[in-house]
């Protein structure tokens, strides 16, 4: 449909008001909510992600474009609860207790968001206990911590022991990312999945969320 | 002691600190602190790191203000106290090095993005500047660093804030690039070419680069910076890309390999040379000894 290649394209531009406008026409042309949200919205959002994680755009082009999506989202999202059409599924992220950077966490929420998942973003300074909490009373299939200081990265470790101890673990699913990370690590303390950016982290979801 | 800008157009090398973060976790920073009360709540840490890198032969030396802009304090609740966090701050590295050494006021980026992309005011965030630049300065700082910016409007913000403040105390200006299949380019897309520009036009006396991916692609980022400016160039780079060896944190370029590239930092043009995240006094007496 070339109404939805509009959207994709004018969400790639960053044009927030654009995207409003024709997600709204798409509607009004009685195209099923979950096509615009596809071929629409998620298809033009998965092509900043590439685009971010090869460098050939930076940060504000991708916060213009999340900016652009939520135009489209809040118009979809009433009728998509109507039709009673799930999201990919439901995360809940955060940057661990002790942190408080949360650009990288941020980023990554945005991302998931653009990709069609349902996202609880905790914010920063999150405890263990909160995220398992949390994760277990809204259903989500996964957890994602973020961390950019050394002396937190313990607090992810005690997500994983948490999840274990309340049986937990195997029903939702951990990943972990931020700066002093590493695949050894996220291993180490027995996390599902380790993402060194935010197109991997929405890969990495994905993954997860079908297992 | 000679006026620090004097000193560089003279073309004399200056040798600036190493970390400080990494520092204060070995002296028992806890994790959910905020480094930058310190001030407030273990003065004498500072002290003890500033001697350190003055033993080292640091001439330009830090104070721990990276994050004490109200708008980070904010973060802790502690905005009311900035003024008295950048004072004390500055007088714990004064009260070591006295005349012998210059004391560079930090400050960092504010956490916030701003509009369109973020949500921060740029009229906010000039005043956030302005005030912490004027409690150091107030308290007596030598230079003021702007460090580790990825938004050049963020920067300019922040030097046109300080210079505001008190046009005659020097100021270095600098931000951190990653390298990418195109060139050097901030996260937030900013260019080496462009930093230089707008750096030096907002009234930038010395610019340049600090944190990054380790000393090899500072030495190409140097070169690139010496291109495009009229000003002296300061680079502090970080101990190579950190990798975690089990929960700890390795960075893994050593002194030696910073002594061993320091002449072609000097060659590349560069005026201030120190260190970022993971370097040492250890690190700061290497390059020292090569300058020297």
């Amino acid at each position: 449909m070339e109404i939805l290649k509009q959207i994709s394209e004018a969400l790639q531009k960053g044009d927030d008001e654009s995207v409003f406008e024709l997600t709204r026409v798409a509607i009004a042309q009685n195209l099923s909510p979950k096509d615009i949200l596809d071929n629409g919205l998620i298809a033009g959002m998965n092509i900043i992600g590439e685009q971010f994680k090869k460098h050939e755009i930076f940060l504000p082009e991708v916060l213009l474009a999340a900016k652009a999506m939520y135009a489209g989202m809040d118009q979809l999202k009433p009728l998509l609860i109507k039709e009673g059409i799930e999201s990919l599924g439901k995360i809940v992220i955060g940057t661990v207790h002790g942190d408080l950077h949360d650009i990288g966490k941020n980023l990554v929420g945005i991302m998931l968001k653009g990709a069609g998942f349902e996202v609880i973003d905790l914010g920063k300074d999150v405890t263990a206990e909160k995220f398992v909490e949390t994760a277990h009373k809204e259903n989500a299939k996964v957890i994602g911590m973020s961390a950019l200081l050394t002396t937190t990265m313990p607090v992810m470790s005690k997500v994983t022991e948490l999840l274990k101890e309340e049986k937990l673990n195997g029903k939702i699913k951990t990943i972990v990312g931020g700066a002093p990370l590493s695949e050894e690590f996220a291993h180490s303390i027995g996390a599902d999945a380790y993402a060194y950016d935010a197109a991997k982290a929405v890969e990495c979801v994905k993954l997860l969320m079908e297992e | 002691m000679k006026p620090i800008l004097e000193r560089l157009k003279n073309g004399e090398i200056l040798v600036a600190d190493g970390a400080i973060g990494t520092m204060l976790i070995k002296k028992g920073l806890k994790p959910g602190d905020c480094p930058d009360a310190i001030s407030l709540t273990k003065p004498e840490i500072l002290k003890e790191i500033a001697q350190q890198y003055f033993d080292a032969g640091a001439e330009i030396i830090q104070t721990n203000t990276f994050g004490a802009s109200p708008m980070k304090l904010a973060d802790y609740g502690l905005e009311d106290k900035t003024e008295q966090i950048n004072a004390i701050a500055v007088s714990c590295v004064r009260k070591i090095v006295g005349d012998q050494a210059y004391v560079s006021g930090s400050c960092g980026p504010s956490g916030k993005i701003l509009k369109p992309y973020g949500d921060a005011e740029p009229n906010e965030m000039y005043h956030g500047f302005e005030r912490q630049m004027k409690a150091l300065i107030e308290a007596g700082a030598d230079i003021i660093c702007v460090e580790t910016m990825t938004d050049l409007a963020e920067a300019i913000l922040a030097v046109k804030a300080a210079k505001a403040v008190s046009p005659q105390t020097p100021l270095m200006a600098t931000m951190t690039f990653d390298e990418t299949p195109k060139g050097f380019y901030t996260i937030m897309g900013v260019s080496i070419e462009d930093a230089a520009a707008g750096l030096q036009k907002a009234g930038a006396d010395i610019i340049g680069s600090n944190c990054g991916n380790g000393i090899e692609n500072m030495i190409k980022i140097a070169k690139k910076f010496k291109k495009f400016s009229d000003v002296p160039i300061v680079i502090q780079s970080n101990a190579g890309k950190p990798e975690t060896i089990g929960s700890e944190l390795i960075y893994p370029e050593t002194p030696e390999f910073f002594a061993e590239k320091t002449p072609e930092l000097i060659e590349a043009g560069v005026s201030i040379i120190g260190g970022c995240c993971g370097t040492t006094p250890e690190y700061i007496r290497a390059i020292r000894n090569v300058v020297d």
